[in-house]
């Protein structure tokens, strides 16, 4: 099991194959209260640097944008009851989709965490 | 806009208190504080909020008649506004069109006028050049101070009594820890409560001693909009520009009898026009069903499917629970109850054109 992060401040965790995504505690941050949250449907296809999803807080939207190429296996519909989750635990409990890898060598463009920590300061 | 954006008097208080700041209209304001915009939108409703507003222009006017003079400029009955009192309103253009909104107080002596932040440099002009025989002068040695809330009268009142007798829209000076300051019951909540023009040296200083008080905490900008939304007040900009007039943004209330008669300010032919035979859309509330706020430029779809305008104020409503939005209707739609489609990322959201305000409006009347 490895993490990795993008510059759209989302994490992915890679399990074989499969992956969990979310977002980052400093990315929750930024956005401030989360009062919302679109989600793609399992099966759903995307690319990377697609638009899969949005989270709106008090103030704004924002798109979540794919770290890589894949397709949805499940949202996390507790988001939908409870979409303050990403507040409180963005990269626990709260996260957005369990996702399959389409190519895993795209996984080389993300970063460690190091990396996360030295883009965000 | 280019400038280095400007700083209030009570610039270090934000920093202070963790304010978050963004440029707003040229000025660096806070969006929030640690509290976060739910935690402070509710701190207003239930206890007490301290907002810096001294971003907005504070002008007076000196002279004889400014109140009739004033009512060249606006369709507002000012030449018959008593000495302390303050009463909405706006200046119109040619077109019938709104130029800006504002708040003008007759203090006696002169009048004391409030115009948004980013119309200052439209407004001050404006009223220079057609007010005639009137000294305009813009204040920019005073902080203005909201304390909003069912709390504002015990967070002002224990600091200055004076403060408990003013009713909503009344307005006086009255000293606050020691300092001469201008005191108004109004706001932009539509909770009760005051705005409080104080001289900068002190501003700081008599704003710790209303957040000293149990009930009360500083709130930023984004409190500031989820609450004036909620209590169905426009915003100049979105809900209010030059094209639109004040009919279509169901703003008849603010202009008295007799100047719906008489007419006698810019743009009068539009606005008795629409007054008589309705106008082209109107400003609503609008609920949408789901949890998908509905932003600015969201298109309305009514229920057969055709367009019939668009969200110009939309975000989540903390007291309401859930989304909430204002925009214009076409003629024709609009009454409370009627179900609408918001065109939100492509796809229609179910929602409900609704009477304003979202929550009940708590003067002191």
């Amino acid at each position: 099991m490895a993490t990795y992060y993008s510059e759209d401040h989302e994490w992915i965790t890679v399990e074989g194959d499969t992956a969990t995504l979310g977002i980052t505690q400093h990315a929750a941050d930024q956005l401030g209260e989360v009062v919302f949250v679109e989600q793609r449907e399992a099966g759903d296809e995307f690319e990377k640097g697609g638009e899969i999803g949005v989270i709106e807080s008090v103030k704004a939207a924002s798109e979540i944008y794919a770290p890589l190429d894949g397709e949805v296996i499940e949202a996390n519909e507790a988001l939908a009851d409870n979409p303050g989750a990403l507040n409180e635990s963005p990269e626990g409990d709260a996260w957005i989709y369990k996702i399959k890898i389409s190519d895993a060598s795209q996984l080389d463009d993300l970063m460690d965490l190091d990396g996360y920590k030295a883009l965000i300061g | 806009m280019t400038d280095a954006p400007k700083r209030t008097p009570l610039y270090d208080l934000h920093v202070e208190l963790g304010g978050k700041m963004v440029d707003f209209a040229g000025w660096e304001m806070p969006v929030q504080y640690p509290m976060g915009i739910m935690g402070e939108h509710k701190q207003c409703r239930e206890k007490a909020a301290l907002f810096d507003v001294s971003h907005m222009g504070q002008v007076i006017l000196r002279g004889d008649n400014v109140g009739e003079k004033l009512e060249t400029l606006c369709p507002q009955a000012y030449a018959t506004l008593k000495e302390g009192k303050a009463r909405y309103g706006f200046f119109t253009n040619e077109d019938g069109g709104i130029m800006d909104d504002l708040i003008v107080s007759n203090a006696g002596d002169h009048y004391f006028v409030v115009v948004n932040a980013a119309l200052r440099h439209q407004d001050i002009p404006h009223m220079q050049a057609n007010l005639d025989g009137v000294e305009v002068t813009e204040i920019f040695d005073r902080a203005l101070v909201a304390v909003q809330g069912p709390k504002a009268e015990d967070v002002v009142g224990e600091l200055c009594p004076a403060a408990r007798e003013l009713k909503f829209m009344e307005t006086a000076i009255a000293e606050i820890g020691g300092v001469e300051c201008r005191i108004s019951r109004l706001g932009y909540t539509g909770e009760d409560g005051y705005e409080i023009s104080i001289p900068e040296a002190d501003a700081i200083r008599v704003s710790k001693l209303f957040l000293a008080h149990d009930d009360c905490e500083p709130a930023g900008l984004g409190a500031r909009d989820s609450l004036r939304l909620e209590a169905g007040l426009c915003l100049y900009g979105n809900d209010i520009d030059q094209s639109t007039s004040p009919i279509e943004a169901s703003l008849a209330w603010a202009i008295q009898k007799r100047r719906k008669e008489e007419g006698g300010f810019p743009g009068a032919a539009r606005v008795q026009k629409e007054l008589a035979e309705g106008a082209a859309k109107k400003l609503v509330g609008i609920k949408p069903e789901g949890r998908a706020p509905a932003r600015q430029g969201v298109e309305i779809q009514c229920a057969e499917g055709n367009t019939i305008g668009a969200i110009t104020s939309g975000s989540f409503g903390p007291t309401v629970g859930g989304p909430v939005a204002m925009g214009y209707v076409s003629a024709g739609h609009g009454e409370p109850g009627e179900k609408v489609n918001l065109i939100i990322r492509g796809k229609a959201q179910p929602a409900e054109i609704v009477a304003l305000p979202f929550v009940t409006q708590n003067y002191k009347r």
